[in-house]
Formats: structure tokens, sequence, C-alpha cells
């Protein structure tokens, strides 16, 4: 069994395979932002507590400080700069939690802004749009992040704007 | 804040994992959901010398509910567990403590196992192996062991457990039968370190009245511990039993350090607010399930 200090891995970042070769300590928030260039994640506090750095992994709001980068070797990343989707005509739309997070103001400085985002857009998306969105429900998801600016009051209401937005979607 | 460097090995088997474990001795670790890890080795509290990654190990993310109890495999994440109605079915406390557990992001990664072996006190898994009269798997070069709770558990973030070895699961034993349970935590934030957390399970006789209560706390003390409340419940009604004196009952037998968040003594209040909120709870449900 091979011990090793550095390892070439392949992921899926944003549906586009790459592939890089990295120290084994190298945390994945790192490694989207400075091999694969992807700074939209941003590294807040590194030890798990302010959700600025959350990713998609294999569809699943996961810490990129908490993970290292050798350990999605095979897997799949979604960050902030995935969430929008091709709109078909050469153009992208933005994530309904992201159109939201505009119409509500949702962000002052907007450095938590992209693990707020990757969080609410797999929250939203995992659940039934048909059924309301409760109080609860939006207390859970924005629960793990950090914001110093805003209060959290616009962001609920994102996410409250969001869950409306997709409802109206789904039932139409 | 990086970690150290260190050696990375992810191996295939659990054999395989100890071969790296034995082979690099002491400085070797394991990681499984890395979710506690991984910030002690960015802060460099920790620093090992080789990290044995398990998650490409197949055949350790089961969950086994059975009549007897629930085994949950080293790589179960918080939110399987959370998921599963089979596992709530037959140990309601598993759901109800796991829901406490930090946040959903920390859960689709963090493993119960993994929560377990880390032994943290104010980690809810560990009280929770604890009231249930759980025990764990061990697997070492020389064969697999079972070891119960309260021989695993032997200090802060430390348990009986010394040289090459991965836990491979935990099992918790069903709950018995006219029974209910209850779990609560008071935290500064939703999903933060509890200040204070307690899980109870009561158990009724035949005719409703209480055969048992006992209590297992989160950030009270250094090793989970079980208090049988039993003395100031026991033989009432369960309607009319006095839960607040099985608090207080509660509230003499800990012992709580105080730290930046709580004092000892707010801690002893907590303790026994909580517990005769959540024995209350439980013996509601234990009453619903006495015919």
């Amino acid at each position: 069994m091979s011990i090793d200090t550095d390892r070439t891995i392949s992921v899926t970042v944003n549906g586009v395979p790459r592939d890089a070769t990295v120290p084994v300590r190298l945390l994945l928030s790192d490694a989207l932002r400075h091999e694969f260039g992807l700074t939209g994640t941003h590294v807040g506090c590194e030890h798990g507590v302010c959700g600025s750095c959350t990713v998609l992994v294999d569809g699943q709001p996961t810490r990129s400080c908490l993970v290292l980068a050798v350990q999605v070797d095979g897997h799949e990343v979604t960050t902030v700069e995935g969430l929008s989707r091709s709109d078909h005509q050469g153009g992208q739309v933005l994530h309904p939690i992201q159109e939201a997070f505009r119409e509500c103001h949702a962000l002052q400085c907007g450095f938590c802004t992209p693990g707020f985002l990757t969080t609410l857009a797999a929250g939203l998306d995992a659940r039934d749009p048909a059924v309301e969105i409760t109080e609860e429900e939006v207390d859970e998801l924005v629960g793990g992040n950090l914001c110093r600016c805003t209060g959290y009051a616009n962001i609920k209401k994102a996410c409250r704007h969001a869950a409306a937005a997709m409802r109206e979607e789904a039932t139409r | 804040m990086k970690p150290a460097p260190f050696g990375y090995a992810d191996p295939r088997t659990v054999e395989e994992a100890l071969d790296v474990l034995s082979s690099e001795g002491e400085g070797a670790k394991v990681l499984a959901g890395g979710q506690s890890l991984l910030p002690l080795l960015s802060m460099r509290l920790a620093a090992p010398t080789t990290l044995v990654d398990i998650n490409r190990v197949p055949g350790l993310d089961a969950i086994e509910a059975g009549p007897d109890g629930v085994r949950v495999g080293a790589l179960v994440r918080h939110a399987r567990l959370l998921a599963s109605a089979e596992a709530a079915a037959v140990q309601p406390l598993l759901g109800r403590a796991t829901a406490n557990v930090a946040h959903p992001a920390i859960r689709n990664r963090g493993t119960t196992v993994g929560s377990i072996a880390h032994a943290d006190p104010s980690g809810e898994m560990t009280s929770v192996l604890a009231l249930t009269d759980g025990s764990v798997t061990v697997a070492t070069p020389s064969g697999r062991e079972t070891v119960g709770w309260a021989d695993f558990f032997v200090g802060p973030l430390e348990t009986s457990v010394h040289g090459p070895a991965v836990v491979v699961d935990a099992f918790f034993p069903a709950l018995p039968e006219r029974s209910g349970t209850a779990f609560a935590e008071i935290a500064r934030r939703k999903g933060d370190y509890a200040v204070c957390g307690a899980g109870v399970v009561v158990t009724l006789d035949a005719d409703r009245r209480v055969a048992s209560a006992t209590a297992a706390y989160i950030s009270v003390g250094l090793v989970p511990e079980v208090l049988d409340l039993t003395d100031a419940v026991g033989g009432r009604p369960v309607d009319s039993a006095d839960w607040a004196a099985a608090g207080e009952l509660a509230r003499g037998l800990v012992e709580p350090d105080g730290d930046l968040h709580a004092s000892a003594d707010y801690r002893r209040l907590l303790v026994a607010t909580l517990t005769a909120r959540t024995l209350a709870t439980a013996a509601a449900e234990a009453a619903g399930r006495t015919a």
C-alpha cells in the first residue's frame, strides 16, 4: 500500500473534467481556488464554522475546507460558478436563489454569499417545490452559514422568495 | 491555517488499513468523515504523520436495523442515520440526537462512528451510545472485538483503544417495550456545540407506573455517564410523577466544569431543567406505547 505526499486527481468540477497533481494535505477549498482558478469559493474560518466555502460534492452541501482535495478524486464538485444553467440560446440563467438574492438585496459585502447560495440551492432543489416552505425549514437551511452584514432577514426573505418562484414553476 | 505535511493512504479493505496503521505506528490516524479531524489538522492541534483514509473501503456504510438494535457502519454519515426510518423505529434516540449534530453540510460528511471514536464529551452520539448501553466493534490485526461503551470512553478525546485499530461499527440496542425517549439541547446558536444537552429513556411497567428513568448528558463531565434517576420517580403513576424532582436529583449528581459559555452552576441548572423537560416528553411517549 503506497503512502503518498502528492497525488494526481481527476475531478468533475461544474460539469468539466479536471486533472491536477496536488499535495495530499491540500484542502479542497484551496484546490478549487488555486489549482482550478475558481475563486467564487470563499475561504473564511477554515475550520468548518462559517460556511463560506460550502460547495456541493456529488450534489450534497459540503464544507470544502473540511475535505482534502485527494478525497474528491473521482467525484463531482459544484461551486457557486456552476449554479447557473444554460438557457439553450448561448446564455446562462441564474438559479432561482441567485435571482432571489439579487431581488431581495440579500447580500452586502458578499463574502459569505457563495456559501449561502450553494447551500440554499441544494436545499431548495432537494425539497418538493409544490409544498410551501415553512419558517422552520428556512431556519434549518440558513442555520449553518454565518453572515456578519445582513442580520439574515433578507437572506431568509430571498429563501422564501426562491421557494415561491420554484413553487410557481412547479405548479404551472 | 493549513495542515502540516503528512502521508496519505486510501486502503480498499480494513485489513489493508490495519497494515498501514501497523507499519506507520503511533503517528498514523484514521480519517473517516473528517469533520472533527480536519479542523484539528488545520489549527495544527494535531499533526499525524500519516492519514489512513477509510472512505474507499467498501462495506462500511451499512445501517442494519434488527429487533435487537441498530448496527451503524463506520462510513454511515449523520445525514443518512437521521433519514433512516428503520433505525428510528428500533431506537428513536438515534434520529432525535442526530438532528442536533451540527448543520446539514457537516452531517452530510461527518460519520456517527467517527464522532464516537473521537470521544468528544460535547458530541451527541457518545452519550447516546452510553444511554442505550451500546458498544463498538474494534478491528485490530489480531481480530475483531466488541467493546462496551463504559470500557471504551476513557477521557475527553481519549478511548481505551491503543495501537493499530479501526472502529468498524457501533451497535445501539433497541428501545425496550413500554419505553419512550427524548433528546434536547441548549446551544448559543442552533447547530453549535451544546452548552448542555440531555437524552433520556423512561420505561413503564404494565400498570403504567415508572419502572425506570435514565439520562445521559452532553457537554457535562469528561466522559459519557448514565444517571439512574429512578429513585425520584420510580413506582409513581406516569401521569403524576414529579419530573422536576428527577431534574433536581440529576442536578446534584452531575459535576460539570465551567467555561467561557457557561458556569458550572448554570450547567447544573440546565441539567435540572432539560432533565425535567425531556423526562416528561419521554414519559408521554412511553405511556402511548403502553396499552
